[in-house]
């Protein structure tokens, strides 16, 4: 299935969990944001949330220096 | 108190903002401001919360400065290596803008310290340099009912957040604690012009939230601001309200 991760789609396997698809990119589940069709996702469901065919996710680095 | 002619040159290109005017200028003279940490994040806050004529800026910081601070903390110069924070910032403030009124504490805020230290102030710039830190503030800001600037940076990018309690989901909204084992600036740098951006987004909206441009959206998110100097994508990504959240008890409508 096709999603768009900060505008540029990409092909993933089906049903790939928030937190797999975090995994696979290399990303800290509990240091990055996610938010999927315009919500955050509450990092206790990135387990449980699976990735639909056209979604739009948007993943950001959170930061913690100043 | 009507302007002066000085004032009214110092301000003309405030003053002349649509929506602006003398009114908002005298709402940013009769402001209190607390700046907590004056590092990266803190200096461009607090340069543009000083020129723009905010009445009052409260300077927390417990550190002096030190070299490796210079290439983004730059309300710091040379001269003022070993030097608390505080002390350079207000002399570097009484420079650009002698009107402002500055208190300094050489202090690090805490659980004990914090509600006392921030009382007072209208308004909160969270500038420190850990998360824990950054909770604390946001959880204090929520008990004292303070709307608060978060940030943070690392390395090319950063992250922004402007909560009013009751009114815009707070940072535990986005994120619920703490995250473990992210890097510091001390393990993967920062390029100050990263900070310089976050900074001056907390500056703006405070400036917004003091003049009365800022409003609630009427859905009840707020935003979360992103900046990635590594792909140059600037984006604001939409944070709800937590059910769960400990900010929930605020909200006044569901
Ligand atoms: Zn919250």
């Amino acid at each position: 299935m096709k999603v768009v991760i900060n505008s540029e789609e990409r092909d993933v396997q089906d049903g790939l969990t928030v937190q797999t698809l975090l995994e696979s990119l290399k990303l800290r589940p509990e240091a990055t944001v996610v938010e999927r069709n315009q919500a955050i996702v509450d990092r206790a469901d990135y387990p449980t949330t699976r990735l639909t065919d056209g979604d739009t996710l948007e993943l950001v680095r959170f930061v913690g220096g100043g | 108190m009507p302007l002066s002619d000085d004032q009214k040159l110092r301000y003309q290109r405030n003053i002349l903002i649509p929506g602006f005017g003398e009114e908002a200028q005298a709402k940013l003279a009769a402001a209190r401001v607390a700046i907590v940490g004056l590092g990266g994040l803190g200096s461009p806050a607090a340069f543009y919360l000083a020129a723009a004529g905010v009445g009052e800026l409260g300077l927390f910081d417990p550190d002096i400065v030190e070299l490796s601070n210079l290439q983004r903390q730059v309300l710091h110069a040379t001269p003022d290596l070993g030097r608390p924070k505080a002390v350079s910032a207000a002399e570097t403030i009484a420079r650009l803008n002698p009107e402002v009124r500055t208190t300094t504490a050489q202090l690090r805020l805490a659980e004990a310290n914090a509600r006392e230290a921030l009382d007072g102030y209208d308004v909160v710039v969270e500038a420190t340099d850990n998360f824990a830190a950054k909770f604390l503030l946001n959880d204090v800001c929520l008990d004292l009912g303070k709307p608060l600037a978060v940030a943070g940076i690392l390395s090319l990018s950063g992250q922004a957040q402007f909560i009013v309690p009751g009114a815009v989901p707070c940072l535990r909204c986005a994120v619920a604690d703490v995250p473990e084992g992210v890097p510091t600036t001390s393990e993967e740098g920062v390029l100050g012009a990263v900070p310089g951006i976050l900074g001056s987004i907390e500056a703006l909206e405070v400036i917004r939230w003091i003049v009365g441009l800022w409003r609630p959206r009427a859905d009840g998110t707020g935003a979360l601001h992103s900046v990635d100097g590594e792909t140059m994508r600037l984006n604001t990504l939409r944070v709800r309200r937590r059910p769960t959240c400990r900010c929930a008890r605020l909200w006044s409508t569901p």
